[in-house]
């Protein structure tokens, strides 16, 4: 096999064709919402809510309607949940993500056990990419569009938010409002990410590719860049191995995107473990000197 | 916003304000005028209720009772108005955060753009020209946590003057700044008044009081004096604050 079948092998096989699209587009859209994530520190938000759409996806499939709206349903009523728990009683707020969340999966797998059905946990647990149909690809692209052009189009108000929200609330944006974008749009960008890695691993996509980014920059402009670059990537090479070694694709994927970030973490130019190291040695040196 | 200035009497106007988090007290009666145009030193004790006071202006804490007036406006509709520029205590700031000096600067306009913040030619030169009055120019690509601490609260006090607001609440200006820096910023902050901007500033530094402020508010709960420093720096009326025992 020449180095151009190996490229193009995955590309002859429509389920693979569907699964590229799926992983990449969610990758990517994640990508760009991680970098708020992160610098917020809303890392748990996003596993809290990725966990909370279980029963909405169950309950979804019961009724024959599409998941991401199920998901959607059930996404932005955990984070409704969270902020009126911690907000209404002295539960501080990782005490009330940890409640809600492993409350709602709690239900999804009970929903669950009850519930005959066809579709396998595992499937919705770890995602089921090379199953995807073309309503399920479909679904991906335009709720995927909408999140991406919303968050590109809010940039700088996010950015503010994340940033100093005192500021943001003195020259008159309604940050209560910002507050809830970024939720809504983490709870789409959780029901898109679902197809491709599951409810377990989205949380992933989520963070990996933004802690990532701000390890290799100084301007959240640039993360914005390099992020979605990163998990596109990393989605690409992670299918790829996974076709070649037969392995679980969204698990490699996931794999992939912690790999990239410890070799970044390790030697990232500026803020990389070996550059800091090298950096002590060379001062520790001058002051001897 | 000259026109805003001679339309009220006073620039900030609170009566009976009093705010309680669940049964501590906050802020309990205060009553305080300020004048347009001149620098204003907050000074009292720790949980004297000078941050509480600047949360009102803000419109960050709910009122128990009371009004606040700026410019004769509403909280909600003078923020709206871009009349209010607030510097945040350097402890409430993440210095790793990815943004570059010009990116805070620039959030300063972001209440004067439409929706998506779409940066005009104007918002470029109004960052410039703050910059340039705070001496940060060569300074504006740095990612802001590489800056000394005196030129943070520059950094700061650009993206106050970028807003063109009319109403600057500074919290602790002088934590952690040198002195050479400290200078620099009061001789800001004496232009910009003179410029018909109205300044708050909360501060432990008695001693540099007199060349920054025109008037000097003592808080405790109360308003329990407001006048030239020369009236409130006694020793006998500092005494009713910091000599207070509740």
């Amino acid at each position: 096999m020449t180095w151009i079948d190996f490229i193009a092998e995955p590309w002859r096989h429509e389920f693979m064709i569907r699964a590229i699209l799926v992983t990449v587009v969610a990758s990517v859209v994640a990508a760009v919402l991680s970098c708020w994530l992160v610098l917020i520190g809303w890392s748990l938000m996003g596993d809290a809510v990725s966990h909370a759409v279980l029963p909405g996806v169950v309950l979804a499939y019961v009724l024959g309607l599409p998941f991401a709206l199920g998901a959607l349903v059930f996404g932005v009523a955990a984070v409704a949940l969270i902020g009126t728990v911690s907000r209404i009683s002295q539960v501080k707020e990782d005490a009330a993500i940890g409640v809600v969340f492993t409350t709602l999966f709690a239900l999804g797998l009970v929903l669950i056990s009850v519930i005959p059905s066809q579709t396998d946990l595992n499937h919705i647990l770890f995602g089921n990419v090379l199953g995807v149909l073309n309503i399920d690809l479909l679904q991906v692209l335009v709720l995927g569009a909408i999140a991406l052009t919303i968050t590109l189009l809010k940039r700088r108000d996010l950015t503010l938010y994340a940033f100093d929200r005192a500021h943001a609330h003195v020259i008159g944006l309604n940050t209560r409002w910002l507050d809830t974008l970024l939720l809504g749009l983490l709870a789409l960008t959780v029901v898109v990410g679902l197809q491709a890695v599951g409810v377990v691993l989205v949380v992933a996509m989520l963070i990996i590719p933004g802690a990532t980014s701000l390890l290799l920059t100084s301007q959240i402009s640039k993360m914005l860049v390099i992020a979605p670059i990163l998990g596109g990537l990393c989605s690409l090479a992670g299918l790829y191995v996974s076709f070649y070694a037969d392995t679980s694709p969204g698990g490699t994927v996931v794999l992939s995107q912690g790999v990239v970030f410890t070799l970044v973490y390790l030697l990232a130019p500026e803020k990389g473990i070996v550059a800091g190291f090298a950096k002590r040695r060379r001062s520790a040196r001058l002051v001897a000197a | 916003m000259t026109q805003q200035l001679q339309q009220t009497d006073f620039a900030v106007e609170i009566s009976g304000v009093r705010v309680a988090y669940g049964d501590v007290i906050a802020l309990d009666g205060v009553n305080l005028e300020l004048t347009h145009g001149r620098v204003h030193g907050l000074v009292g004790m720790n949980g004297s209720g000078k941050s509480t006071l600047f949360k009102s202006l803000m419109g960050m804490v709910r009122l128990t009772a009371g009004t606040v007036q700026i410019n004769g406006l509403t909280p909600e509709i003078a923020r709206s108005a871009g009349v209010v520029s607030y510097m945040p205590q350097s402890e409430n700031v993440d210095w790793d955060f990815p943004v570059r000096v010009r990116d805070v600067v620039m959030m300063g306009r972001y209440g004067l753009m439409n929706r998506f913040r779409r940066v005009r030619p104007v918002d470029r030169a109004a960052v410039a020209d703050a910059l340039e009055q705070v001496q940060l120019t060569a300074f504006a690509d740095r990612q802001i946590g590489k800056l000394s601490g005196g030129q943070r609260k520059r950094a700061f006090l650009a993206r106050a003057i970028a807003q063109q607001a009319s109403l600057l609440l500074l919290d602790e200006p002088f934590a952690g700044v040198d002195k050479p820096s400290e200078q620099t910023i009061i001789e800001l902050l004496r232009d910009l008044a003179l410029q018909g901007r109205t300044i708050m500033v909360s501060t432990h530094d008695l001693e540099g009081l007199p060349t920054l402020a025109d008037d000097v508010v003592l808080l405790h709960q109360r308003v329990l004096a407001h006048g030239s420093p020369a009236e409130v720096l006694r020793p006998a009326v500092l005494g009713l604050a910091f000599g207070a025992i509740r």
